[in-house]
């Protein structure tokens, strides 16, 4: 829904914070609630990019918070500076700077790791601000005096002292703050963050510096919350203490999910919601210190039953009012697989493989990927022993084994996965031991899963646009405000990808409604897009119905032009089809090298096969 | 300066703060460690028990009800929470566990807060344990010297369950492999529920035990759920031992620190948790790939 129509979200917040102030009283909500709102609101505007955008639940937002609203609030009050929106931006940039520190530590681990560090570092914020900074804090008594915004244009000064007027001066901030975010949510960072989301070890492996990725998030999140922290401070005329406060970071991460996470706006509703309750809780039932109790128990429910928070609710609703049910195309399972559209892929595959290459191949010979006594143990398992292997430019290359062979632990040293216990690996004539699976991908060496690694909650096109973007844009960019059409060559290579695994008339949908064979063929299609000059395919054809496996390995060949291939199979009969050379692991060694028929007739495999337990007892 | 009496005073109360975090801490691992869900309500367990036990001793006058009796109720409170929400959590996203957990904790905590306000309590040691004891080097308040043996005793009960009884090893297996646990025909939801309420009663009786040491009040959870991430972030998530460790160090920790400055406690907490985090990312005892 954000995809289409620019700019049309951004005019219908305008008209939205024009309105407000004139519907919103005659709701209950007063003034000064609507300011709060709107400060929570852009608040959770960077959270939601952290936590809805980028799956990183942070508890501990209240450091940011505070320690933007305080130094923004010092600045005013202890020095002689006046400049109340230089003051902001100092405070957002004091928070971005704790937040890039803070963020050093926290992400070195994810998941619940993550949340626990996080509240244990913002707990640290708390007790340094009391004591042993309580001088430039204040303590326990916060910050007083903090002056109402102003804005100086030389000749006169405009002062935002009355609650109305602060409203004009919160909301142009809100709105500046939310078109921001859109932008970065519309960027090539922004599917970036999401595919983190939902795929975080594919991200990576699809040459993505995933790390990068998620500090730059937690540092504009930081900004924004202590941009948010300063704006409190002026609103309330002075800066409590208690933003440093866990309650601080649970409310943040409440309100976000009753607004319904991954939105942008479902902070800003969901602090409506919070602080309408508060105000009607106290207030009109009266019930004082208890309304947290009936909040708490509200929370619950919502958590429990309202998985996506009041906008999916709203969304759910519209969907229901308007009768509409969902439209699925019909999944071609059924076509594909005949004759004529194997033969009709195979043509659209020969022009593509041509745009996809990286390098004219006729450039080189001579091995491409060379590993030399690669061993790798697992305490005392064995799982490879000196294995010798190399393939030529252009090669394609089977790798068949018994289960337990060794063959998935080969792959994943070759992409370095995993780092060999010891040994050697060169690939295009540079040593890639011990590198990082993202720089390998960067250098044009990748695989495709034998369990599929999509990303589940994206479409077909984001999916592939996400592997295409390791290769046009190198493994880290930060490119906030360039809209993703703006990057070059980005459709060309995400169509050329689809046309490739005949994708072509799924782009659009969502990875999750694909069937089993098209989410097969997405995922050789993303080790694709990334343009691989050597491609490991650790098992293609698995759980593939006959059928399917017809127009898998028809295409398997289409894209061996101009490429270098390795493919892990049990199908024997297709990859012998397939493949020009054969090597047999065993036990995590290499029984045996050589072409289909002299594997075919070797005796040594046969009996791998066919077990020879007999001899080996005797 | 350094006051020798006082420093070693601090190293016992450090001791007796260790051993309470490694028992709520091992509470909070072996949930974890065999449901996946992080409980945030932990802190709020830990409260509960305090109350439960406050309760019950000013009904009997007995502190061994208190500690029967207030154990009991938060084991019930857990396993009714597992059987009641926590359980239609496993299939969902980890936030999703982390923010119904939040949620469960502000809940406990105003609950309670409704119906004994904000005034902390105070349950008195019990008579036999009262005054103070002369150890020779120094003379240290009686009831701490037996808090550490109780809680002593709790761990060592733990440690019998965990390792010594069918429960235990079914726990450690499912803290290996819950999936093969699964399938190996055990009922992994009857499992699940005993464990979380043995964790909830875990960190229910620390906060019992802890209740005549420090007075009691509906948020004093809080921070103990705080120290007691750092504790699992030290010694490693899912590790039982790790739990004993990391708590020990950082009651040490932050009773030494008090002792110069209390307000670095946390501070020197933190560096603690971030040299390991550097140096040993999985933590002191913990294993690679288990977040």
């Amino acid at each position: 829904m954000i995809r289409q129509r620019p700019y049309l979200i951004e005019l219908f917040v305008v008209i939205g914070l024009c309105l407000a102030p004139f519907v919103l009283p005659y709701l209950g909500f007063t003034p000064s609630t609507i300011n709060r709102i709107l400060i929570w609101g852009l608040l959770g505007i960077g959270f939601d990019l952290l936590f809805g955008y980028t799956g990183l639940l942070s508890f501990g937002q209240a450091a940011f918070f505070g320690t933007g609203g305080m130094f923004a609030a010092y600045m005013l009050t202890e020095t002689p500076m006046e400049n109340t929106i230089l003051a902001l931006f100092l405070g957002a940039a004091a928070a971005g700077v704790v937040g890039y520190l803070v963020g050093l530590i926290a992400l070195r681990r994810t998941g619940i790791y993550f949340a626990m560090i996080t509240v244990a570092i913002a707990e640290v914020f708390f007790f340094v601000e009391f004591n042993p900074l309580s001088e430039y804090t204040g303590g326990e008594n916060g910050l007083p005096g903090v002056p109402t915004p102003n804005l100086s244009l030389g000749f006169t000064t405009i002062e935002f002292d009355s609650n109305w007027t602060m409203y004009i001066f919160f909301a142009f901030w809100y709105f500046v703050g939310l078109a921001i975010a859109l932008r970065i949510v519309r960027s090539p960072f922004g599917l970036l963050l999401r595919a983190i989301r939902d795929n975080p070890l594919r991200a990576e492996a699809l040459g993505h510096n995933i790390h990068g990725y998620k500090l730059s998030v937690f540092v504009i999140a930081a900004i924004y919350t202590g941009f948010a922290g300063g704006l409190l401070g002026m609103f309330q005329g002075f800066m409590p203490p208690d933003a440093f406060m866990f309650a601080t970071s649970g409310e943040i991460v409440m309100q976000t999910a009753i607004g319904g996470a991954g939105t942008l706006f479902g902070p800003l509703l969901g602090a409506g919601a919070w602080l309408f309750m508060s105000d009607f809780f106290q207030t009109t039932l009266n019930l004082g210190a208890s309304w947290k109790l009936v909040l708490g128990i509200v929370f619950v429910l919502l958590v429990c039953f309202l998985r996506r928070g009041l906008v999916g609710a709203f969304v759910d609703l519209y969907h229901l009012a308007a009768g509409e049910k969902r439209k699925h195309e019909p999944v071609d399972e059924t076509t594909a697989g005949t004759g004529a559209e194997v033969e009709n892929m195979a043509a659209i595959a020969n022009r593509s493989a041509e745009m996809l290459a990286r390098k004219p191949s006729s450039e080189n010979v001579g091995a491409i990927l060379k590993a030399t006594g690669l061993t790798k143990s697992y305490g005392g398992v064995v799982a490879n022993s000196d294995i010798d292997f190399s393939v030529d430019y252009g090669e394609m290359r089977g790798i068949i084994g018994p289960n337990g062979a060794g063959k998935s632990t080969f792959f994943k040293m070759l992409t370095c996965e995993v780092s060999p216990t010891s040994g050697k690996i060169v690939f295009e004539g540079r040593d890639i031991t011990g590198l990082s699976v993202t720089d390998v991908c960067q250098f044009g060496l990748t695989k495709s899963y034998q369990i599929n690694q999509l990303f589940e909650r994206l479409t077909v096109r984001e999916n592939l646009s996400i592997a295409a973007l390791g290769l046009l844009r190198g493994k880290f960019k930060l490119d906030l405000y360039r809209s993703l059409s703006g990057v070059p060559g980005l459709d060309h290579q995400v169509e050329g990808a689809a046309a490739l695994v005949n994708l072509t008339r799924r782009l659009d949908t969502p990875v999750s409604e694909l069937a089993y064979g098209e989410k097969r063929r997405l995922e050789i299609g993303l080790a694709l897009a990334t343009s691989p000059s050597l491609l490991l395919l650790d098992e293609p054809l698995a759980g593939m119905s006959p059928q399917e496996r017809v127009t898998t390995v028809a295409l398997l060949k289409s894209i061996a032009i101009g490429r270098t291939m390795i493919i892990i199979d049990h199908d024997m009969d297709a990859l012998f089809e397939l493949v020009g050379k054969v090597t047999v692991l065993q036990e995590g060694r290499v029984l045996v090298e050589g072409t289909p028929e002299e594997i075919k007739n070797n005796p040594k495999v046969q009996e791998a096969y066919l077990g020879g337990v007999d001899e080996e007892m005797a | 300066m350094v006051n020798w009496a006082n420093f070693i005073s601090q190293c016992f109360n450090g001791l007796v703060l260790g051993a309470l975090l490694a028992l709520i801490a091992s509470g909070l691992t072996i949930i974890y460690g065999t449901l996946g869900v992080l409980n945030l309500a932990h802190g709020a367990m830990f409260m509960l028990g305090g109350y439960a036990g406050w309760l019950a001793y000013t009904y009997t006058d007995s502190f061994i009800a208190a500690m029967v009796v207030g154990s009991l109720f938060v084991m019930l409170a857990g396993v009714v929470t597992e059987r009641l929400i926590i359980r239609h959590f496993y299939a969902r996203p980890p936030e999703d566990q982390l923010l119904v957990t939040f949620g469960l904790g502000i809940v406990f905590v105003e609950l309670v807060r409704f119906f004994f306000g904000s005034l902390s309590r105070t349950t008195p040691p019990p008579a036999m344990f009262q005054g103070i004891t002369n150890l020779g080097f120094m003379v240290y308040p009686t009831y701490r010297l037996a808090a550490l043996g109780i809680v002593a005793i709790a761990l060592l009960v733990l440690y019998f369950v965990l390792y010594k009884t069918r429960l235990g090893m079914i726990v450690r297996a499912g803290i290996e492999d819950s999936v093969m646990v699964d399938s190996l025909g055990i009922d992994v939801y009857k499992v699940f529920m005993l464990v979380f309420g043995i964790g909830a009663m875990a960190a229910g009786f620390a906060g019992i035990v802890n209740a005549p040491v420090v007075s009691i009040a509906p948020d004093v959870g809080e921070a103990i759920l705080v120290q007691t991430f750092v504790v699992v972030v030290i010694g490693g998530v899912g590790s039982f031992p790790g739990a004993i460790i990391g708590g020990l160090i950082a009651g040490e920790i932050i009773s030494i620190t008090s002792m110069f400055n209390p307000a670095y406690s946390y501070v020197m907490l933190f560096v603690a948790m971030t040299l390991v985090l550097v140096l040993r990312p999985h933590g002191l005892l913990g294993t690679a790939g288990r977040e």
